[in-house]
């Protein structure tokens, strides 16, 4: 076995092969990814925004979930590092399910992939496949279900010390649906491993894990003793389409107790930024005027994010 | 060669910059590549009078050796804070070697345009090429074990010196 039994994204060297989630791995790796990233943003802004390190690669984005932006910047970000992309849109039927995504991906590799992207509403998926991939195979998990979704947590992170430049004395709050969230999942790793003293959660108990304090975050019902005095602020998306039965009255009922509006966020320092993942839902968990205001880095978070998959798509293929 | 002294950097640096005066015109770009070569770069640029603000590169983006040994840590940002095409450049390194870097740096550069010219000024000149690479200038032309690697220092006064560090095996592609 070449990779680390106990953290099967790590070879042997306690190198990053895979990037299935970001708990379990090291302060030193997401600070060489965050680094990395910075220098791609600089090629970015050149003439020509492409370099030469995977030529002659094929990255394989394997979307068993339909998604536009991370679909498309994973596809800007190989072509900006010149390999070949192509692009699947899968449809499973549920009963197959694991036998399907099996065989997808052996077909694959017998098509010479060197790397799969993989987007997949099952939590685990990415893990299933890469365990079954050669070894000179990269995974990269572009959201599992609830799981997690490394790359979103790593592009957050670059938002924040772009603007904020160091994790250290900062207050994070994370709005909204934790509980179907992989994408909070993700901050709440990564903003630990980097140092955030403060992280808070700020969510109705229905939308909570029971888990919630273990993970180390302080837990609010009340989004006006939740916000005092925070520098960053991140919505999250209301995931409809994960909810079974009734976890809210309404979406209107939602907006109301935990809805961001500016004048919520005036309880925030007057300089917090405000991030969201994408794609918001305007007026559910987030205020039109709150989305496109002053605080607002949501277009920022998306530009950076080419950068960062850039970044880890390159430190996988080197290792 | 064990016990031979190495020269002194900062006299290097001199008998560079006299090379390189009667030469650079005001209207040139000079490029350091990280680390020392952006050191030297600084100090040209300083003692040439040059107008233009200095660029720096990182090559690790255009390397030959990723493939072998993946992408290096603590990439540095490339930043040419000037207009490429139609100017003439000069990259700046500390130690001419193989001549990869300044394959990898030149084509890094023609992706930002198409410069009317690239010279190469080096501090050191240690033999050892593997492509059809020549330095316009050197501070001078040194022989070094290739099992021993040689590279630049700055202490925080500015300063700059040479140093050995061993190999635990010869560097050869």
């Amino acid at each position: 076995m070449w990779l680390d039994p106990s953290n099967p994204q790590l070879n042997r060297n306690g190198e990053l092969h895979h990037l299935l989630s970001l708990e379990g791995l090291p302060a030193s790796i997401l600070w060489q990814i965050l680094d990395t990233a910075k220098s791609f943003a600089g090629v970015t802004e050149r003439e020509v925004k492409k370099v030469p390190l995977l030529r002659g690669k094929a990255v394989f984005n394997l979307f068993f979930e339909p998604s536009t932006r991370t679909r498309t910047t994973f596809e800007i970000a190989a072509k900006r590092l010149s390999a070949d992309v192509i692009n699947l849109a899968i449809n499973i039927s549920s009963q197959t399910k694991g036998e399907t995504v099996l065989d997808t991906v052996a077909n694959l590799a017998a098509m010479q992939a060197d790397m799969f992207v993989v987007r997949h509403g099952a939590s685990g998926a990415p893990y299933l496949i890469a365990k079954h991939v050669a070894p000179e195979i990269h995974v990269i998990n572009a959201g599992d279900g609830r799981h997690a979704h490394p790359t979103q947590g790593l592009l957050d992170m670059f938002t924040i010390r772009h603007y904020k430049h160091d994790f250290s004395g900062l207050r994070v709050a994370i709005i909204g649906d934790i509980l179907h969230s992989r994408v909070a999942r993700s901050h709440i790793n990564a903003l630990t491993t980097l140092g955030c003293p403060e992280i808070r959660v700020i969510a109705p108990k229905t939308l909570l894990p029971s888990n919630a304090e273990s993970l180390g975050v302080h837990v609010y019902h009340d989004m006006r003793q939740g916000l005092k005095d925070v520098d960053v602020v991140m919505a999250l998306r209301l995931q409809n389409e994960r909810m079974q039965g009734a976890l809210l009255a309404s979406a209107q009922e939602f907006f109301k107790y935990y809805g961001l509006t500016e004048e919520k966020l005036e309880l925030a320092k007057p300089d917090a930024i405000v991030l969201h993942p994408g794609p918001m839902n305007r007026g559910v968990e987030i205020d039109s005027s709150v989305a496109d205001g002053r605080q607002s880095v949501i277009m920022p978070q998306v530009t950076f994010g080419i950068a960062i998959r850039m970044a880890v798509m390159s430190i996988l293929a080197g290792n | 060669m064990p016990g031979k002294p190495l020269p002194d950097a900062e006299q290097l640096l001199q008998a560079l910059i006299a090379k390189m005066r009667p030469e650079v015109g005001p209207e040139t770009g000079l490029i350091g590549i990280h680390t020392g070569g952006v050191w030297l770069a600084e100090r040209l640029h300083r003692e040439l009078g040059l107008k233009i603000p200095c660029g720096t590169l990182d090559v690790s983006f255009y390397r030959d050796d990723y493939e072998r040994i993946g992408l290096h840590r603590d990439v540095k940002r490339s930043d040419i804070p000037f207009e490429v095409e139609g100017r003439p450049l000069v990259l700046v390194d500390d130690v001419l070697y193989t001549g990869r870097t300044i394959r990898a740096a030149m084509n890094e550069l023609f992706d930002y345009g198409r410069p009317q010219s690239i010279r190469l000024a080096a501090l050191i000149d240690r033999g050892g090429r593997e492509l059809p690479i020549a330095a316009q200038w050197v501070g001078a032309a040194i022989e070094i074990d290739p099992r021993e690697g040689i590279e630049l220092k700055r202490d925080e006064g500015e300063r700059l010196s040479l140093a050995l560090y061993g190999r635990s095996a010869p560097d050869v592609a």
